[in-house]
């Protein structure tokens, strides 16, 4: 899975104009990843202020506004690939339209298992 | 449901030999895939209702070369139409094979086919798809489910595939010398991680996987038949069998993995160590010795012990230390430093895994950390070992492993 990562500030910084590139940018990685047959799925999440964090201490949950990460970085997408090899999916990752704080690449867990 | 699974049987086995024929007789690969694709559903909705004509194959030929024809017709920009079906001559088109298509022969299409599947102009996950679907005949939806990607995702890869194979303006011939030899070597690598792939499935309802241990024996089979003299064919086939001899000792009732060294072995499938053995047995005796021939020796001496205790170790490390020689890599280096472990006692293993410290392929991989806790443990420091299968169960993806190794720390740090 490739996690993209915003902040307010680096969000509030970019003009209209460059907030359409990102769109077009994200247009050109999806079907550069569809083509290739690498793209298994992808999500856009809304505005961390329309989240809300549900806690539970000693079995009550306590519901906040807003969402549980850094109060500077939030998760604000995903896209998930199947590549080839981790730096396939890297190289993948490199190529995420700009504008992101950070891109987070990590595998899924799954139900193969040889003999130990 | 029998008669359907009857002309699905059917189908599966003549399919590569119909689009063998087509592309020898027309050439252009994803043209005549798509047409025997049709034919092969047209076959599917008819014959149940109409029953299985009396030559299914002829019917198939008959009906894919005239979808072929109409998409030829209908596709004007692309083929001068007029020189294009006058050369077809579809009138006189034979529905059976001629002369030169008989029995030997049509063994030796689908072999071409299973070479052409396997270009290096394809990535490995297209080579998969394209040999299972074109030799193999499954269709996208099988394939797609056997490897849990979406169904769209699979057709995206099997028709980039066919174009790519089409772009990189191959024939329809065995490849001969050096080219041959790789593209050989290519084939048997997408058998074998096509075997992989099924083999590691653990879950029950995961029985579409299972399907493909069972498709690459099939297939490898195939190509045994066609290159009887060939040692890493042999090897292959028989590392197959004998590794998917102890499939129903492998895993628990809930999906949890069972050690080589605790299965049951009374589960083990002795049909497929008896070929094994005698397949991996003949090919030693007469051919030079390869990573398969290799490896299949080594299941052959485990499934040869009729209890764990009965393993000829110092034989599995003789051979080990030959695959190392023959065929270095990483985890031939860990299984010798537990065979090592086995003849020379624990420190002895430790010692060799040492010399993949600083080893960039390893030094993170879960396998690494798992093997070191194992011989750890037997050295006597359950501490340390407890430490390694923890740290193991945070590097591996895969959850029965995870829950595994989990397990293993656990009764070691208690």
């Amino acid at each position: 899975m490739i996690m993209l990562y915003a902040s307010p500030a680096t969000r509030d910084a970019l003009s209209a104009g460059q907030r359409d590139e990102v769109l077009r940018d994200h247009d050109r990685f999806r079907g550069l990843t569809d083509g290739s047959g690498e793209l298994l799925g992808a999500e856009t999440l809304a505005d961390p202020s329309t989240a809300v964090t549900v806690r539970i201490r000693e079995g009550i949950p306590t519901v906040t506004a807003g969402s549980c990460g850094e109060a500077g970085e939030h998760l604000s997408g995903y896209y998930l690939v199947d590549c080839e090899s981790r730096e396939r999916a890297v190289e993948l990752a490199a190529l995420v339209p700009a504008g992101y704080t950070a891109t987070e690449v990590r595998p899924l867990m799954n139900q193969n298992g040889t003999e130990m | 449901m029998t008669g359907e699974t009857h002309i699905e049987g059917v189908l599966r086995e003549l399919a590569p030999q119909v689009l063998g024929i087509l592309i020898r007789r027309h050439g252009w690969f994803d043209a005549c895939e798509d047409a025997v694709q049709e034919a092969l559903l047209a076959a599917t909705v008819q014959w149940p209702g109409e029953g299985v004509p009396d030559n299914p194959r002829a019917w198939l030929i008959t009906v894919a070369t005239r979808r072929l024809t109409d998409q030829w017709r209908s596709d004007h920009a692309r083929r001068r139409r007029e020189a294009t079906i006058t050369a077809m001559d579809l009138a006189s088109a034979p529905s059976e094979p001629g002369p030169d298509e008989d029995r030997p022969a049509e063994r030796d299409d689908t072999l071409t086919l299973l070479f052409l599947c396997c270009h290096p102009a394809l990535t490995g996950a297209s080579q998969i798809a394209l040999t299972l679907r074109a030799v193999g005949g499954l269709t996208t939806a099988q394939i797609a489910r056997a490897f849990l990607v979406p169904e769209a995702t699979m057709a995206q890869r099997i028709s980039r595939a066919k174009q790519r194979i089409k772009g990189a303006g191959t024939t329809f011939h065995m490849p001969t010398g050096d080219e041959r030899a790789e593209r050989l070597g290519a084939v048997l690598h997408v058998l074998y991680l096509i075997f992989n792939e099924g083999y590691t499935a653990t879950s029950g309802p995961d029985l579409h996987r299972e399907d493909l241990t069972a498709e690459a024996i099939r297939l490898t089979r195939l190509v045994h038949r066609s290159l009887p003299g060939d040692g890493e064919v042999t090897g292959l086939l028989a590392l197959m069998l004998l590794t998917d001899s102890r499939r129903p000792a492998r895993t628990g009732a809930d999906g949890t993995l069972v050690p080589l060294a605790e299965q049951d072995r009374t589960l083990w499938n002795a049909a497929y160590i008896k070929e094994g053995v005698a397949l991996i047995s003949d090919a030693l005796a007469n051919s030079p010795v390869g990573p398969y021939q290799l490896q299949a020796a080594i299941a052959a001496v485990h499934a040869e012990a009729g209890h764990a205790d009965d393993t000829d170790w110092p034989q599995i490390l003789a051979l080990y230390v030959l695959l190392g020689h023959v065929a270095p890599n990483p985890m031939v280096t860990l299984n010798h430093a537990v065979a090592l472990a086995m003849v020379d006692g624990p420190r002895a293993g430790l010692a060799l895994l040492k010399t993949l410290d600083d080893d960039d392929r390893v030094t993170a991989h879960h396998r690494l950390d798992a093997v070191r806790a194992h011989l750890l443990e037997l050295s006597g420091d359950p501490e340390a070992a407890g430490a390694h299968y923890r740290q193991a169960a945070r590097r591996t993806t895969s959850l029965p492993e995870q829950r595994y190794l989990e397990s293993q720390a656990a009764r070691l740090t208690r």
